[in-house]
């Protein structure tokens, strides 16, 4: 449908952020779902920075989110990763792989209009149904693989925040206690915007508040918390073989997303003059 | 503190995942810059004394992350998502199986 059909636009900008989406491509892929590539349109790409913050440059054009707005980002690092996921394109665009430039579109447009608040709530809730704390009990194997990786890593978090979180083996999930919501509640208050975006991204790709707090708090690596939240996949994988083109392809983008979202809110987080009230160091 | 080994192996990567997103002329970009000075700033070594080392040692590990897996993704995408529609004969292939010949029919 869309082909190639393709003349430069005056004032270039990207299609909506495809994150999510995937590639409708030629040949398959919904009627009326945007192009997830087009053809790289500019030869050089550069950083200045502006009254706003660090924006980006293609050739003479300065890159706009896809609400049209100028995009700033508050960070140079975070300003220089975007311009690199830029150059790296190289005949077509491949929007599914700019994952820091999608955040950057997302924080700036706020497309789903949530104020911080709304953010915190939808963070928070997540813990209703923490993936490293809704057990199995058969098989066995895997009941005792969750145990021995996941125990270790709620007790990291109890113990740094200071709270009771559990785990459990029922249909309905762990019982949070409200004690224990409120403290990630105002813990998560004293990020700003940008950073909650970031994490609250992360944790709806991870499915779990506390990996990802764990991966903010710099306890475990990237690789580490998507095995962990996958688990359950890897130990069928073992029992069952690996498919090339389905786990390691969801594998490869988890771990894309994941990192970006982490590196993300590290970057918004750098310059911000809150300090935060942390238990234990 | 994360498990992040040495912090030279990271810095490697980096450099040569960046040199595979750049092409060519990696040297001279902000973001090959960019990881060059701040490893150099900070004097990344094995000695974990500095919390903001270990800051930037996981910052660094995390962004050789992002670009290692965005890089396989976008290889993988290539090679099974991105050749339009397959065959009857490729997709059985794909799983190891042949389709059976069919007298008088399709197959």
């Amino acid at each position: 449908l869309w082909g190639g059909r393709f003349s430069p636009p005056r004032f270039p900008r990207p299609p909506p952020a495809a994150a999510g989406r995937g590639p409708g491509g030629s040949g398959g892929g919904r009627a009326y779902a945007p192009p997830a590539e087009r053809k790289r349109f500019y030869q050089n790409v550069s950083i200045s920075q502006g009254e706003g913050g660090f924006e980006i440059n293609l050739d003479h054009r300065k890159l706009k989110t896809p609400q049209a707005k100028l995009f700033t980002v508050p960070s140079e690092a975070l300003a220089i990763a975007v311009a690199t996921e830029w150059d790296s394109q190289r005949d077509t665009i491949k929007f599914y792989t700019m994952h820091l430039t999608t955040l950057c579109n997302t924080a700036l447009d706020n497309p789903t209009q949530r104020n911080k608040t709304q953010l915190i709530r939808a963070a928070v809730k997540f813990l209703d149904t923490d993936t490293i704390c809704y057990r199995v009990e058969e098989p066995a194997a895997l009941a005792e693989l969750q145990k021995n990786e996941w125990d270790p890593v709620v007790a990291w978090a109890e113990n740094r925040y200071n709270v009771t979180i559990g785990s459990s083996t029922s249909i309905l999930g762990p019982n949070i206690p409200a004690s224990t919501k409120e403290t990630f509640v105002s813990h998560l208050a004293s990020y700003n915007m940008w950073a909650l975006q970031g994490i609250e991204y992360v944790i709806t790709q991870l499915k779990s508040l506390i990996l990802t707090m764990g991966l903010i708090d710099r306890h475990i690596t990237v690789e580490k918390a998507v095995l962990l939240s996958r688990l359950e996949e890897e130990y069928q994988i073992q029992r069952w073989g690996n498919v090339e083109w389905a786990h390691d392809y969801d594998l490869c983008e988890l771990r894309a997303r994941a990192a970006a979202g982490t590196l993300f809110v590290h970057l918004c987080s750098e310059s911000s003059t809150v300090k935060h009230k942390l238990l234990q160091d | 503190m994360a498990a992040l080994g040495s912090p030279l192996r990271t810095f490697r990567g980096l450099l040569r995942e960046l040199r595979r997103a750049s092409g060519r002329p990696y040297r001279h970009t902000p973001a090959y810059r960019h990881v060059v000075a701040a490893f150099r700033t900070h004097r990344v070594t094995s000695e974990k004394l500095c919390r903001a080392q270990q800051e930037l040692h996981f910052q660094a590990a995390t962004y050789l992350c992002l670009l290692r897996s965005v890089r396989q993704h976008a290889a993988l995408h290539q090679e099974y998502h991105g050749k339009g529609e397959r065959s009857p004969e490729e997709v059985a292939g794909l799983v190891g199986f042949r389709l059976p010949q069919q007298p008088g029919g399709k197959g």
